[in-house]
């Protein structure tokens, strides 16, 4: 029989369920003895049943199925649903469902496992309490093992007998599970109504205790998250706020391009992407992305390089004439960007980054954000040692401070503002690579941040790497704080207004430059 | 701001007469008197397209005042335009009254947007000389506003056009919302008539022209009179080197604040204008591109500044 099921299952091109059916055939060999004749062939019967007419012959067959089935029954179901009617059709479904959630439970993959917990848990059939029960012993994973523990417990929570189902809402506050608020919200309002039982008020009241915990948990997840979120908006704005400022300082240009620098560096990735895609094996495909990190720098600091050198050379000390001009080149670069490559593009996030991690019943944070916030620190590191401990550095720093003196001293100023340019830009085009993780690649991905980079440049204080990094922190951290109160457009529009007014009391920026030069 | 100070030969010369004169009487009558299928004839089209430059001319020429002039780069412009337009624009909605698509008092977007009652700051555009006076004030208050904490802490140069970019982001961003009853991002549209003219008539858009033309003259004037003034003079000492002008006993920041409000006065004059000609005004008009391509046509004309109006083309 398993032979003949086999293949049909080939031929139905299910390769997924053969893992299933193999995996739960292997279980069921330990488990108790399934494949004695005897069951079989009530199985047997129970399958032809199971097409019945006739109400109570197919649920008594169903029922036998789930007690004593297992997924190996999946294709044959399949079988006979092909052929039936659309009300037996919608009998059976569950059934298999059931079924193939069970096979799940035992799979390697611990998010198979868990989905398959959460959908039990759902469809309330008190069958899946002692499957449930039986794979939470041997689960290993914490956060499995706590969504098993959760769909038991709602599936007891809608069962008939009092005590197991108060001990069912203990649990869910215990768990603190968002998903049992529902079920124990209508058991207050259960235990609310007039005509109330003096059970279904007792039941009520350790209800509402649960959903007490509950919320006063989801509170504090809340509040993680919120916090979490407003970090990770900060380092992307500081990411790309680092290269505009070091730009902004040293030469005083405001580069209106620094938003397409990035873009240029988010389809570097983009092409890298495509490379690796058609010119390499798949298994190498996962490195494509610590390869764009170089080739994104690179390009975008080679387009800064040219943007100097072509446009913002002729233009040095008139800083309203170069952000009207760096400004045209960015829609230059914006256009060119829409007419190559179209309108949406994205980037496959490889393997590693994908998903998140959760850190505690409620708080989930993707790896993405966790990425770009460890980036936000390396790039910090880079440009501190870049600047105060190399020697291109220092000369960026004289140039920074006193252009004529470091000019005196020997010091080439135009190569080192070319250089710093083209640094400037690269990072720009580290923050296009980041931002791939977060977001679509298209041509107005620079638009959409840098407004709020310039306004942290601004809040910051002009070339000073801590005032960025707290401007960002502050700027993100408010927006986030703000956006849940007011929505996103109000925030913005408050952060606008915050801005301003933390100008008056620092009218340059949280750390001013000091010296006769300050002005 | 390459040109020198004293450039005596500025304006009201024979160049703006001439110019004045074709666009108020020639051009026109190229639209009245010329069969239709003659060389000559100006289409109403395009009557009504150069009535829409002009509109922006106005715009260009508060915009050189406070950049040529000052040396104050606002990219904010468009929000100033955009309240003008809304303000004549919101007139208009309510004069449309039962021939609008729903047939109900209210706009039309409103009605879709379920809001029973006009919201209290739209009732009085029902009146048309609140809406004009509104149009001009409602812009020069907000400027008056903003630019007094701006100008009051020093934010200068590249700072205050970064300022004015996030409030034209802001602004958008506030206009394309449905719940402030601002239109969303459809704006106000399906104009009907202004002060019982019917704008599909072609007559009231040859005269809405002819206002154009003349409120341009006059800001034309009113911008010539200010460089000429005193007051002035100041302006281009802070353009030129803003610290000599602290030494000599001047405070800066009130001219500043004065020309920045002068200017989103004929912004708002601008977008009043603009709103009946063009039969539209969305949130479109006022973000950070449209601001930003304003300047442009400034930037792109300042060799030929005394005519601002050639700008708008």
């Amino acid at each position: 029989m398993t032979l003949s099921l086999c293949r049909l299952v080939t031929v139905l091109g299910m390769v997924g369920l053969v893992l299933c059916s193999w995996q739960s055939w292997t279980i069921a060999a330990d488990g108790p003895p399934v494949s004695s004749p005897s069951v079989s062939s009530s199985l047997e019967q129970a399958l032809n049943q199971v097409s019945s007419e006739d109400e109570s012959v197919r649920n008594a067959a169903i029922r036998l199925l789930l007690e004593q089935g297992d997924a190996t029954l999946v294709p044959r179901l399949e079988e006979i649903r092909a052929n039936a009617s659309r009300g037996i059709r919608q009998a059976i479904k569950p059934l298999m469902d059931l079924l193939k959630n069970r096979a799940k439970l035992a799979s390697p993959d611990s998010d198979v496992r868990r989905s398959a917990a959460t959908d039990l848990g759902s469809s309330g059939n008190p069958l899946a309490i002692p499957w449930l029960d039986a794979a939470k012993v041997n689960e290993s994973n914490k956060w499995v093992r706590y969504t098993m523990e959760e769909s038991s417990a709602l599936i007891k929570l809608a069962s008939d007998d009092p005590s197991i189902k108060a001990a069912a809402a203990e649990m869910l506050g215990e768990l603190y599970s968002q998903n049992g608020v529902p079920a124990l919200k209508e058991l207050v309002a259960a235990g609310a109504v007039a005509e109330a039982t003096e059970q279904q008020k007792a039941m009520a009241k350790a209800a509402d205790a649960a959903i007490d915990r509950i919320e006063t948990w989801g509170d504090w997840a809340n509040a993680i998250e919120t916090i979490f979120r407003g970090i990770s908006l900060s380092s992307i704005l500081l990411i790309m706020s680092l290269g505009l400022a070091i730009v902004f300082g040293l030469m005083g240009v405001i580069n209106m391009a620094h938003g397409e620098l990035m873009m240029v560096g988010a389809y570097a990735t983009f092409v890298t992407q495509q490379c690796f895609m058609s010119w390499f094996s798949p298994d190498v495909f996962g490195w494509y992305f610590l390869v764009a990190l170089p080739v994104a720098f690179l390009a975008a600091a080679g387009s800064g390089f040219l943007l100097e050198a072509t446009v913002i050379r002729f233009l040095y000390g008139r800083p309203l004439e170069t952000m009207l001009a760096t400004w045209g080149v960015s829609l230059v670069l914006m256009q060119a960007a829409r007419v190559y490559f179209g309108d949406l593009t994205a980037v496959i996030a490889p393997g590693p980054l994908r998903g998140g991690a959760q850190v505690m019943v409620g708080v989930y944070l993707p790896y993405n954000r966790i990425f770009i916030i460890a980036l936000s620190i390396v790039c910090v590191l880079g440009i501190y040692f870049t600047l105060f401990k190399s020697n291109l550095g220092l000369r960026v720093r004289a140039v920074t401070q006193n252009r004529n003196m470091s000019a005196c001293l020997g010091i080439p100023t135009r190569k080192v503002d070319s250089y710093t340019f083209a640094f400037g830009s690269g990072l720009a085009g580290i923050a296009g690579w980041a931002l791939t993780m977060v977001g679509n690649v298209d041509p107005g991905l620079g638009q959409n941040y840098i407004v709020d980079a310039f306004m942290v440049v601004v809040t910051g204080g002009v070339g000073k790497l801590a005032g960025t990094i707290v401007a960002s922190l502050g700027i993100g951290g408010l927006n986030k704080l703000i956006e849940p109160g007011f929505g996103a457009v109000y925030g913005k529009v408050l952060i606008l207004v915050m801005v301003i007014l933390f100008l008056q009391w620092r009218p340059s920026g949280l750390f001013a430059m000091k010296g006769r030069d300050a002005d | 701001m390459s040109e020198g100070t004293t450039d005596k030969n500025r304006g009201g010369g024979l160049g703006f007469w001439v110019v004045g004169g074709i666009l108020l009487l020639v051009m026109p009558a190229l639209n009245i008197l010329p069969p239709e299928d003659s060389w000559f004839h100006l289409s109403d089209f395009s009557l009504n397209r150069f009535g829409k430059f002009l509109a922006f001319a106005i715009l260009a020429l508060g915009l050189d005042l406070i950049w040529g002039y000052t040396g104050i780069l606002s990219l904010g412009q468009g929000v100033f335009f955009g309240l003008g337009a809304y303000c004549m624009g919101m007139h208009m909605m309510l004069t449309i009254g039962k021939e609008s698509v729903y047939g109900s008092d209210l706009p039309d977007f409103m009605v879709w947007n379920q809001v029973k009652e006009l919201p209290l700051f739209w009732k009085p555009f029902h009146s048309f000389p609140v809406a004009l006076i509104g149009a001009i004030l409602v812009p020069m208050t907000f400027a008056l506003i903003f630019g007094f904490f701006a100008f009051r802490s020093r934010i200068k140069g590249v700072y205050f056009a970064i300022i004015t970019q996030a409030l034209a982001l802001a602004a958008w961003l506030v206009f394309n919302r449905n719940d402030t009853n601002l239109g969303g991002t459809n704006g106000l549209t399906d104009f009907k008539q202004v002060i019982g003219y019917r704008l599909s008539e072609p007559g009231t858009q040859r005269v809405l022209y002819i206002i154009t033309v003349l409120c341009l003259g006059a800001s034309y004037f009113l911008c010539q009179w200010i460089i000429r003034s005193r007051a002035g003079r100041v302006l281009v000492a802070v353009r030129d080197s803003e610290k000599r002008v602290v030494f000599s006993g001047y405070t800066p920041p009130n001219y500043k604040l004065f020309v920045f409000v002068v200017s989103a006065g004929l912004a708002g004059l601008a977008g009043l204008l603009y709103a009946p000609q063009v039969g539209i005004i969305t949130p479109a008009q006022i973000g950070v591109l449209p601001s930003l391509e304003m300047v442009i046509w400034v930037a792109v004309c300042r060799t030929v500044r005394s005519n601002g109006s050639k700008s708008a083309w």
